[in-house]
């Protein structure tokens, strides 16, 4: 289980390199997006100008301030809380958001399904996990919301964050296919009879 | 005995604080609850990450800031005791309007949108939201402000199920245990698993958010349905979900169960889960004044 620190955005090889269990730090820009931000993309034909080729995309949906636009604030947005969101159910915008804008790391919580394991495999990617809930914490290592587009779908618009020291994010599903997800629901599966039998009921 | 007359722009000023000091500080119980879990977590996985959650709820302390991003759906539970006169119209327009002035003042994320045309009107209010109940109980001269802002990420790991009496309580347990284990790490555990037995389809869901929304150490009321939570709570432990669905022992704070009685040919059952951010505040209004609280 290795550390990784990685400054965006990364190749095919260096993503093909994580395995689970390993940790991950990332540095530059960070892509945040969202469920009305992907179904606008993928279903409503909207293109983002954001060049996401070898970047890695956070489910989230940031409570902003509007601010003044300046030097610290060119969107004329301060983040004001940035956390992350249940990835499952953007599950099905895994595979065209790598195929057609290149997309490397996913980056949620609560992991992805078997459709996105194949497309990491497919294409070479990997999902991090981030501790869902602990927004403050994530908050702090973000150092400032840098461009923002889509900005009509607000609070889910397409936003590019500068990131230094995002993390340690653990690698919960790579490109070999190895989940930790689907190994903690087959841990689950197999002790579903003893925890039935516990309370005198019959799988 | 004189009445206590409640004050509709501290209703207002008390619902906006609510709000917001809900989603900054977890209550003592919820605290307590974490550290109960860290010293029984035996994967090391599982400790890293509930050591991470401690540490962000001293993150949003010190820094003032929301212990999560999801500003959830606010609901707002009022409990109104003897002897208290209040203009029941103007306390739930108060509400709405500090929900408004909390999202644009502080400011919150809205999370709220249409459910057809998914508009977000950027106040945290819709139509029926903010979600107001309203009970009653005996208390002498005393209104009750609970705020809940409920996580949607745990209230989508919501279910309901129409048993019939020839499955038993044993189709009650099943569905619990099978409904944890579909829900994984997707609602952010270690959670408080709420479960409504009995009642009609809407009551049953009820009890399950009330279970849900009940403070850590509480039980419920039925002796039943007291001995149905902890054998749950037990039963939820032993799967090895664990935090964020990584693995462990701690899946679960508890398992809370509600139950009211129900038809000769119905079974229900509802689970209603509750993230680790398990935020609660109150406000108390009394003749000597409004406390804050959990």
């Amino acid at each position: 289980m290795a550390h990784h620190d990685f400054h965006m955005p990364v190749s095919e090889t260096q993503v093909r390199s994580l395995k689970v269990g390993d940790t991950v730090t990332l540095n530059g820009a960070l892509f945040g997006i969202r469920d009305a931000t992907q179904i606008h993309m993928f279903d409503r034909g909207r293109k983002t100008r954001f060049d996401l080729r070898g970047h890695a995309v956070l489910h989230t949906a940031p409570n902003v301030r509007q601010v003044p636009k300046s030097n610290e604030h060119p969107t004329g947005y301060a983040s004001v809380c940035v956390g992350t969101t249940t990835s499952a159910r953007m599950e099905r915008f895994t595979r065209p958001l790598m195929q057609e804008y290149g997309v490397r790391i996913v980056i949620g919580k609560g992991g992805l399904g078997e459709d996105s394991l194949q497309a990491f495999q497919d294409l070479g990617g990997v999902y991090l996990a981030v501790i869902g809930g602990a927004a403050a914490l994530e908050t702090t290592w973000i150092e400032a919301i840098e461009e923002v587009d889509l900005e009509d779908l607000i609070p889910e618009c397409l936003w590019r964050f500068a990131v230094k020291g995002f993390g340690p994010l653990l690698v919960t599903m790579d490109s070999h296919g190895g989940s930790a997800y689907a190994q903690v629901a087959k841990t689950a599966e197999s002790r579903r009879a003893a925890a039935l039998a516990a309370m005198g009921v019959k799988a | 005995m004189s009445k206590l007359h409640v004050d509709i722009p501290a209703v207002e000023e008390a619902a906006k604080l609510l709000y917001i000091r809900a989603l900054k500080v977890l209550p003592d119980d919820i605290k307590q609850g974490f550290r109960r879990l860290d010293a029984g977590e035996g994967d090391g996985t599982a400790k890293t990450i509930l050591a991470t959650m401690i540490e962000n709820i001293a993150v949003a302390e010190r820094t003032d800031n929301l212990l999560c991003q999801d500003t959830g759906i606010p609901i707002y539970n009022v409990t109104i005791g003897r002897d208290v006169e209040v203009d029941g119209v103007a306390l739930k327009e108060a509400i709405r309007r500090g929900v408004e002035r909390a999202t644009r003042e502080h400011p919150l994320r809205s999370s709220i949108v249409h459910p057809i045309t998914r508009v977000n009107e950027q106040t945290s209010c819709g139509r029926f939201v903010p979600v107001i109940n309203i009970d009653f109980d005996a208390t002498p001269r005393t209104l009750r402000l609970e705020m809940i802002p409920k996580g949607s990420g745990s209230e989508n790991g919501s279910f309901l199920r129409m048993f019939i009496p020839a499955d038993g309580v044993d189709a009650i347990k099943r569905f619990v245990i099978d409904r944890v284990m579909e829900a994984g790490g997707k609602v952010c555990p270690p959670t408080i698993v709420g479960v409504g037995v009995g009642g009609t389809s809407d009551l049953c869901m009820h009890l399950a958010k009330i279970a849900a929304t009940r403070p850590l150490g509480s039980t419920c009321a039925d002796p039943e349905g007291a001995e149905l939570e902890a054998m749950l709570s037990k039963a939820v432990n032993s799967l090895g979900i664990g935090p964020q669905g990584l693995g462990g022992d701690s899946t679960s704070f508890a398992v809370h169960v509600e139950t009211a009685a129900t038809h000769i040919t119905m079974n229900p059952v509802a689970v209603n889960i509750q993230c680790h951010s398990a935020r609660r505040a109150t406000a108390t209004f009394t003749p000597t004044g409004v406390e804050i609280g959990f």
